[in-house]
């Protein structure tokens, strides 16, 4: 019996949702009674692990492109080799991509966007955000073997040093009939999913050529920007920043919408985020009623003031 | 070429989400039910290979009989025939076994499914049909094109996009992207003619082996009071966001 984690690393770093996982997987462990092992890719320092209490790390070197297929199956070979009976992963594009196929590996149940350590595990009862974050359901895990995919910034980070050994793994590896031919991924700028704030403006903005003082918002925070449906259909702005319960879910600390009306489809995308500020310049948006901050204003002159003050409140905080 | 698209039945966005028997079942009482959104797109790209690459297109659900004027609403968007198989969808894995069985027996090329539906939002279904099938999976699919059995599939990635190619038979988790929001295609008239004389196919299911039971609902604690802040007082939120919420 053990717990085993998949760690995700973006150029040799670990990524705040892995260490979050490995925090997950840990109390998971504790409730069982048994070990945290992770599996960790093309990282050579796996130190931060042990003070998120991971056990053994199983280092797999793999140089090629991340391919689903091919890291579920070697996710099943590690979950078998550590007979894993919990498998934990995030919520991430490519967390998302391998889970249900590393599911089928195991046969395992699988359920995700789960937001709390399991009520029981005996019988195993985890609770999951359903209808777009509208609702919340218990459900049991009733196969031998659990997959769960974790919210991101749900449980979050939660330090418990343990000795940590690190064991090198080479499973075989599997072919694909999948070849990834071009990655397309903008360099120094926070994506939606890894964001811990976010900035989001919709059709009050007007028009595209206005969204420099959200961009300039977003770089002061250390924000990744996103918008409102109508905003990417329209074309103002990449399909990629839409959020909503037909785009993106946001699942940040921080969730600052510009313009935006707050629909019943854009909040049940946003929901989950922590702290929510809004500006608008009608007082009647319906933003308003699931927001914890609001100012009724013209965004044109509540922004660039926010952004004046939030840099000298930067520069007298860092 | 012989597509399938998957067609989750699930409630309108605008819907709101209440419980009934003590929290334990969903309470369809008003709510109206759709074509998931993702599907849709998928559906909409399908009907393009249809027209451009002479592909024929089958629909498929796994639910109740409840689900039928959803798939006939596929028929009338163009699909030629549908099938639903007789058995509540309640466990992700057991639909994807259901719908695998399916795809298998009618040798498909390629199967279209939504990246989640917006129901349960269980993003399990389209891989673990793939793995059922031992077919190629691209999920979070924005873009598809398909040249002699060789498909080339844009995915969405955090904070980017990667370009994929593989051979068929493919599974696809599909999403606004692969075709436009205003190509979308909607039913005409004689659309919903020519649908009711579409073949609408009841299967039985292979079996009802789940790995998951919902025992209970709840909704999100109510929201506590918002707090307003003057726009000439950024300072206050300022103070605010780093003093009281401890965001910034
Ligand atoms: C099936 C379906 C799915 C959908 N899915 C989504 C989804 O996933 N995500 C999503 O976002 N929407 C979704 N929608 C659309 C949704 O219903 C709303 O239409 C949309 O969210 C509105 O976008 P908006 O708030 O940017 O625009 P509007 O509703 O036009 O609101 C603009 C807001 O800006 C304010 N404003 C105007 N000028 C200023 C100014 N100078 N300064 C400050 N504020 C100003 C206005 O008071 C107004 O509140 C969906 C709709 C459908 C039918
Ligand atoms: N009961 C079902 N019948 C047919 N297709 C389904 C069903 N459930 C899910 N799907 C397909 O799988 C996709 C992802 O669904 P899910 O895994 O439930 O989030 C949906 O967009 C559909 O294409």
């Amino acid at each position: 019996m053990s717990v085993l984690v998949y760690i995700e690393s973006e150029n040799g770093a670990f990524k705040k949702a892995a260490l979050e996982v490995a925090s997950y997987g840990r109390a998971v462990a504790n409730a069982l009674n048994t070990n945290l092992n992770a599996v960790v890719f093309n990282t050579k320092d796996c130190t931060p692990l042990g003070t998120f209490g991971v056990d053994k790390v199983l280092s797999v070197n793999h140089s090629e492109q991340f391919n689903a297929k091919i890291y579920a199956d070697i996710l099943v070979q590690a979950a078998q080799k550590e007979q894993a009976n919990v498998v934990v992963l995030s919520s991430s594009a490519d967390s998302r991509y391998l889970a249900p196929m590393l599911s089928v590996g195991l046969d395992a149940g699988y359920v995700p966007n789960v937001v709390e350590i399991p009520k029981s595990t005996q019988p195993f009862v985890v609770k999951r955000s359903v209808f777009s974050n509208k609702a919340f359901c218990e459900t049991e895990i009733t196969t031998e073997v659990k997959v769960i995919g974790l919210s991101n910034n749900a449980f979050g980070l939660v330090e418990q040093s343990v000795s940590l050994e690190v064991e090198s793994f080479s499973p075989s590896i599997t072919s694909s009939e999948i070849s990834v031919e071009n990655v397309d991924k903008a360099a120094n700028k926070v994506s939606i999913a890894d964001a811990e704030t976010v900035v989001s403006a919709g059709r009050g903005l007007k028009g595209p050529e206005n969204w420099g003082m959200i961009e300039e918002l977003a770089d002061v925070l250390g924000a990744a920007t996103a918008c409102s449906k109508p905003v990417s259909d329209l074309g103002w702005r990449p399909h990629s920043e839409h959020v909503g319960q037909t785009g993106k879910p946001v699942a940040s600390n921080l969730y600052i919408a510009i313009g935006i009306s707050g629909a019943i489809q854009h909040l049940a995308g946003i929901n989950s985020s922590k702290v929510k500020v809004v500006i608008n310049t009608d007082p009647e948006a319906p933003f308003f009623k699931a927001a914890d901050y609001g100012i009724v204003g013209d965004a044109f002159e509540v922004v660039p003031k926010l952004i004046e003050k939030l840099k000298t409140f930067k520069a007298q905080n860092s | 070429m012989k597509i399938l698209v998957c067609i989750s039945h699930v409630p309108d966005t605008t819907s709101k989400i209440n419980f009934t028997n003590d929290n334990t079942a969903f309470d369809t009482s008003g709510v109206q039910f759709v074509i998931n959104p993702n599907d849709e797109f998928g559906l909409t790209r399908a009907m393009w290979f249809k027209e451009k690459q002479n592909a024929s297109v089958d629909v498929i659900n796994v639910g109740g009989p409840e689900t039928e004027s959803t798939l006939r609403k596929a028929l009338a968007i163009g699909a030629d025939a549908a099938f639903r198989v007789n058995t509540p969808a309640t466990d992700g894995y057991a639909v994807a076994k259901e719908l695998s069985k399916v795809a298998k027996e009618g040798h498909y090329d390629l199967i279209i499914a939504g990246r989640e539906s917006i129901d349960y939002n269980g993003g399990m279904v389209p891989g673990m049909m793939a793995a059922e099938l031992g077919a190629s999976f691209v999920n979070n699919c924005i873009s598809l094109e398909i040249e002699n059995n060789t498909a080339t599939a844009v995915r969405e990635i955090d904070g980017g996009k990667e370009t994929l190619t593989s051979s068929l038979p493919l599974v696809i988790g599909g999403q606004k992207g692969l075709v436009e929001e205003s190509d979308l295609k909607i039913p005409n008239m004689r659309g919903i003619m020519m649908a009711r004389k579409k073949p609408l196919t009841v299967l039985e299911p292979s079996s009802q082996q789940t790995t998951s039971t919902t025992l209970k609902y709840e909704k999100p604690a109510p929201k506590g009071a918002i707090k307003m802040v003057e726009a000439e007082n950024i300072d206050e939120l300022i103070d605010l966001l780093h003093n009281e919420a401890k965001v910034i």
